[in-house]
């Protein structure tokens, strides 16, 4: 299994997160080692194995659809880089 | 005080040979003399410290306490404490005031126990060495060379160092065992969902789970007495009462059948550490354990279902930092996706960022199946392993880790060499199960931990048998050179 540069990139697209141009090679020989790594688990045959989502194969608990919440909306957001009349600020999506 | 263990310090208190505030006063200034050379804390909270100190005294005063009442303990700070700063070793919340604490915070804030500060950690928890935390690495007490191991390095080294006579860990694929093991100390990863992980800032959450950590089986068992419990604000935690572990600690080993896997003691484990292990079985054999090999076939798969298991619900996990509502946000942003991908280009250090990127492939259209599906079906391989040994055995006995601490940078530039630092531990998350390390000796003047492993919610037998070898060893009472006084 080997990464290519434009696959690092692509990737690192989708989990939109910025790589230094100058690490992306880096990044491509590591994920490629650790892609390579996990191969193995390739050969071995699953065909009847369920897949395991939580260790005690416990079942989602449910509660009663209640508002249970407090708005502490001003608590929140006061930890916030950027605010304005209790709206998070972001740089223009629509010209 | 420093040398004497939680539980010893609880007493002292119980007949008032001191005060919480000076024993908090003693440990606040242990921290500020030594932790210099060590780097175990990311912040110290003297203020919080000495007000909850105060009020431990008055509970004592008025007969109100509990054994953790007036204990200084410190919390990895990957736990939100209101009021502080919870970094989780990242650049990502270097400013982060938390709104709200960790249920773990709440219950050792309503036991009465005094917290000394946040502990180090790796990045996110992610690391196995301490040196991704974005504040520097923590170094071993023992040999300040080599490192403390990790995720929670700092924990370790912080008691080992008599800085604070137990903390908090998470162990995610080894994170309590593994540091507990390379400083000497006694560690407890308890089965999935038997502490709340609310507020305890999420890494891979199907594997992730809080512990104490300290010097004796009895202290973790006090300390897990506090944290252990139903908390319906976390959806995995199990609604199953807690036992009482300190009753538990004193039954006798008379008959217990301990279980030493095969694939344990194979190439690659260092030579002296599979020596002392041995001695320690031994020991358990003098005190009436029944002692026979077995296997768990999937071992090997264990390190890398987990590498695709830990990165993918990581790479989901932690798409909440977007430089938005919280956490860094990068100068002058273009437009908003110049704004997400810079903010966390920046915030994030190289390990977290490679497991994003890992997390975000396996996870992506058409990759599913073959590596996340996949990998959680091996989990249910290894999972079966463990159920049928434990038809067999009681427990389980081996190595924590296949070395001792090692140096600087030994590992840093491989990042699978790391993950295999974690091969023993790696099995027991993907399982859910409960393991401890504890110390059993000594290999080139570095400590060496032996695990422990249990069926689903015995940690009661877990910490009885570690207390046992304790009360026959002194291992877990040695103090590392220079640290004594």
């Amino acid at each position: 299994m080997s990464l290519s540069a434009a696959e690092v990139n692509k990737i690192a697209w989708l989990a939109r997160l910025a790589i230094d141009d100058d690490k992306v090679e880096a990044y491509a020989h590591d994920l490629s080692q650790i892609l390579g790594f996990v191969e193995q688990l390739g050969s071995v045959d699953t065909g009847r194995v369920a897949p395991m989502a939580h260790p005690l194969d416990e079942a989602q608990r449910l509660r009663p659809d209640d508002v249970t919440e407090t708005d502490q909306r001003a608590l929140f957001q006061a930890h916030a880089p950027l605010v304005e009349a209790g709206l998070y600020l972001v740089p223009k999506v629509i010209e | 005080m420093h040398r004497k263990t939680l539980a010893e310090l609880a007493a002292g208190l119980e007949r008032r040979e001191f005060s919480s505030v000076e024993l908090t006063q003693a440990h606040l200034a242990r921290i500020e003399r030594l932790d210099p050379a060590l780097n175990s804390f990311i912040t110290t909270t003297p203020e919080i410290a000495l007000a909850q100190a105060r009020a431990a005294d008055e509970r004592l005063a008025k007969g109100e306490a509990g054994p953790l009442t007036g204990i200084p303990i410190a919390q990895k700070d990957i736990f939100c404490t209101k009021g502080v700063r919870t970094s989780c070793g990242s650049r990502m919340l270097d400013s982060f005031v938390s709104p709200y604490d960790a249920c773990v915070v709440e219950r050792f804030n309503a036991a009465g126990a005094v917290m000394l500060g946040k502990l180090n950690m790796d990045e996110f928890a992610m690391g196995s060495s301490n040196e991704t935390s974005y504040y520097g690495p923590v170094k071993n007490p023992w040999n300040t060379a080599t490192v403390p191991g990790g995720s929670s390095g700092g924990s370790a080294a912080a008691v080992a160092a008599r800085l604070v006579p137990g903390a908090t860990g998470t162990d995610t694929g080894g994170s309590i065992r593994q540091p507990a093991a390379f400083c000497g100390i006694t560690g407890l990863k308890p089965t999935y969902g038997r502490v709340s992980r609310w507020g305890m800032i999420a890494f891979a959450s199907s594997l992730d789970q809080a512990g104490p950590m300290a010097r004796t089986a009895e202290d973790c068992a006090i300390m897990l007495q506090t944290m252990a419990g139903f908390d319906e604000r976390d959806s995995t935690c199990v609604d199953r009462p807690v036992p009482d572990y300190r009753a538990a600690l004193g039954n006798d080993l008379d008959g217990l059948r301990i279980g030493l896997p095969k694939e344990f003691f194979g190439e690659g484990l260092d030579p002296a550490i599979a020596g002392l292990i041995h001695a320690a079985v031994d020991e358990y054999r003098r005190l009436g354990a029944i002692v026979r090999e077995i296997s768990l076939p999937n071992m090997h798969l264990s390190v890398p279902a987990y590498y695709v298991v830990a990165p993918a619900e990581c790479s989901s996990n932690l798409a909440r930092f977007d430089g938005v509502r919280f956490g860094h946000r990068c100068e002058n942003p273009t437009d908003l996706a110049d704004l997400y991908t810079r903010s966390r280009g920046e915030g994030f250090g190289a390990e977290v960022k490679r497991r994003i990127l890992i997390g975000t492939y396996a996870l992506s259209a058409g990759y599913y199946d073959a590596y996340y599906l996949k990998a959680q079906k091996i989990r249910r391989l290894i999972s079966e392993d463990f159920r049928r040994a434990f038809e067999e055995v009681d427990v389980i006995m081996g190595p924590t880790a296949p070395s001792v601490a090692f140096e600087f940078g030994a590992k840093s530039a491989d990042p699978i060499a790391m993950y295999l630092s974690d091969i023993y531990t790696i099995a027991v998350n993907l399982a859910g199960l409960p393991g401890m390390s504890i110390p059993v000796g000594f290999s080139n003047g570095l400590p060496v931990g032996m695990q422990i492993i249990g069926g689903y919610f015995s940690e009661d037998r877990l910490l009885n048998v570690a207390h046992r070898y304790q009360q026959a060893t002194d291992w877990h009472t040695r103090t590392p050179a220079g640290i004594a006084d």
